[in-house]
């Protein structure tokens, strides 16, 4: 139950951070990030991961502006050193988009939303995680850094599978953005975990716009999925869901209760929605 | 292989102290093994239970989800550092004697320093308030009860210290 040993560094500015990434890269087998290692220090304590070494992201100065929440035009952006309770607590990012605060008082408890970082829980990529499929539902986007420069990579293109994302190994990423709720349009979001802050058996948010109405699941497929279904009849909505998803079943919930749950929490969650509006 | 040691101060309960460790020492073993303040306990090592529960810059997180050399420049408050300044318990140690919010004493250092910082936060929890600040935190042998009533009894004797 102890971490392997591992090389550490700790850069105090983002270049410096995406430097030390890309030297361990080209030495080998890559770093890994530190940020608030609620994910990654039980995997390194199991040894189901025993990464060289580690990049510790805790010490950037702050004038970086990792630790900050900004409202911007477009929506919610988050650094990359923003802690879930920070992200939870802040009045302007509720007003902004509901979805967050309602989607994070689900994380865990709030021991460990004090240490975990939204953007580390985005780019863990645990399809059991609720802010991945926050960030899918919204059309998010996230900015990743590296030695090459900067790029923005946007939510459909960054979860390909378990625990993995499109990041290659030296990138780091430097924030989300969560676009704000536009007007006219209303969120909801529920999940059922076998206690409240255990990993859901299955979380659903849904979307509802002046003419779509979309919804993203977590723990039901291996990515966070989002499913438009707009036009389709309220009755029908959890068998139109149940379609294109394929719940499995494991040692917390079967697959047919997961299939239950998806019919039940999708007609809840978008009726929620449109109360919402 | 020998590993390279990491030399920092970390700040304990108000005390600076020395340490030479490597990177990958868990805060959890640092406070109990490299300075002796065993008060700290370790269950489950994976951010279950919360019986490593210290406070970092005053607010509650896992000591063994942390690395030591990471806490280099934060406050670490740990159990030892919640008695009161002329050493009798402070209001939520006093809370749990009195309310037998404790039977085998393992999980307990955790829950202190929650609802230590939970009260600090909300003075004056409800019931359901009370039962949610603990929620976080693991206990075998009480059935949490008596957790919850403490919870509410020092929320009491703090609002009297004040």
């Amino acid at each position: 139950m102890k971490p392997a040993p591992f090389r550490y560094h700790r850069p105090s500015t983002p270049a410096e951070a995406c430097e030390a990434l890309a030297a361990e890269l080209r030495d080998g087998a890559g770093a890994k990030v530190l940020a608030g290692g609620q994910s990654l220090v039980p995997l390194l304590s199991m040894r189901l991961a025993s990464p060289p070494a580690l990049v510790d992201i805790n010490h950037l100065d702050p004038a970086a502006g990792l630790a900050a929440i900004e409202i911007r035009p477009e929506g919610v952006h988050v650094g990359a050193l923003v802690r879930h309770a920070d992200l939870l607590a802040s009045e302007e990012a509720r007003l902004a988009q509901p979805l967050l605060a309602q989607a994070l008082a689900h994380v865990a408890h709030p021991t460990i939303r004090n240490r975990g970082t939204s953007v580390g829980s985005i780019v863990h990529a645990d399809s059991a995680a609720e802010l991945p499929a926050v960030l899918a539902l919204l059309g998010g986007s996230l900015d990743v850094g590296s030695v090459r420069g900067t790029r923005t990579v946007p939510a459909e293109e960054l979860f390909v599978g378990p625990l993995e994302s499109s990041l290659a190994p030296d990138e780091l990423a430097l924030g989300a953005t969560f676009p704000a709720l536009a007007d006219g349009a209303g969120v909801a979001f529920a999940e059922v975990a076998r206690r409240h802050g255990d990993y859901a058996l299955v979380g659903v948010a849904a979307l509802v716009s002046n003419d779509t109405v979309k919804a993203a699941y977590l723990s039901v497929s291996d990515v966070p999925t989002v499913i438009d279904l707009t036009d389709v009849p309220d009755d029908d909505l959890g068998e139109a869901a149940l379609s294109r998803l394929d719940p499995i079943g494991d040692i917390h919930a079967t697959a047919d209760y997961r299939a239950q749950l998806v019919r039940v929490l999708t007609a809840k969650v978008v009726r929620e929605a449109r109360k919402a509006r | 292989m020998s590993e390279d040691l990491h030399e920092f101060a970390l700040t304990v309960n108000g005390v600076t102290h020395d340490l030479a460790v490597p990177a990958r020492r868990l805060l959890s073993d640092a406070l109990r093994h490299d300075l002796g303040l065993t008060g700290t306990h370790v269950g489950c090592e994976h951010g279950v239970c919360g019986a490593c529960t210290v406070l970092l810059d005053g607010r509650p997180v896992r000591s063994c989800l942390m690395f030591a050399v990471t806490a280099q420049g934060a406050e670490v408050t740990t159990v030892e550092g919640l008695a009161n300044d002329d050493d009798s318990l402070g209001p939520v140690q006093q809370a749990f004697a009195e309310c037998h919010g404790l039977q085998c004493g393992f999980c307990t250092p955790g829950f202190l320093t929650t609802i230590t910082a939970g009260l600090r936060d909300n003075p004056t929890p409800t019931h359901e308030q009370a039962r949610d600040m603990i929620a976080g935190n693991l206990c075998r042998c009480t059935g949490y009860q008596n957790i919850v009533k403490a919870v509410e009894r020092a929320a009491e004797l703090s609002g009297e210290q004040r």
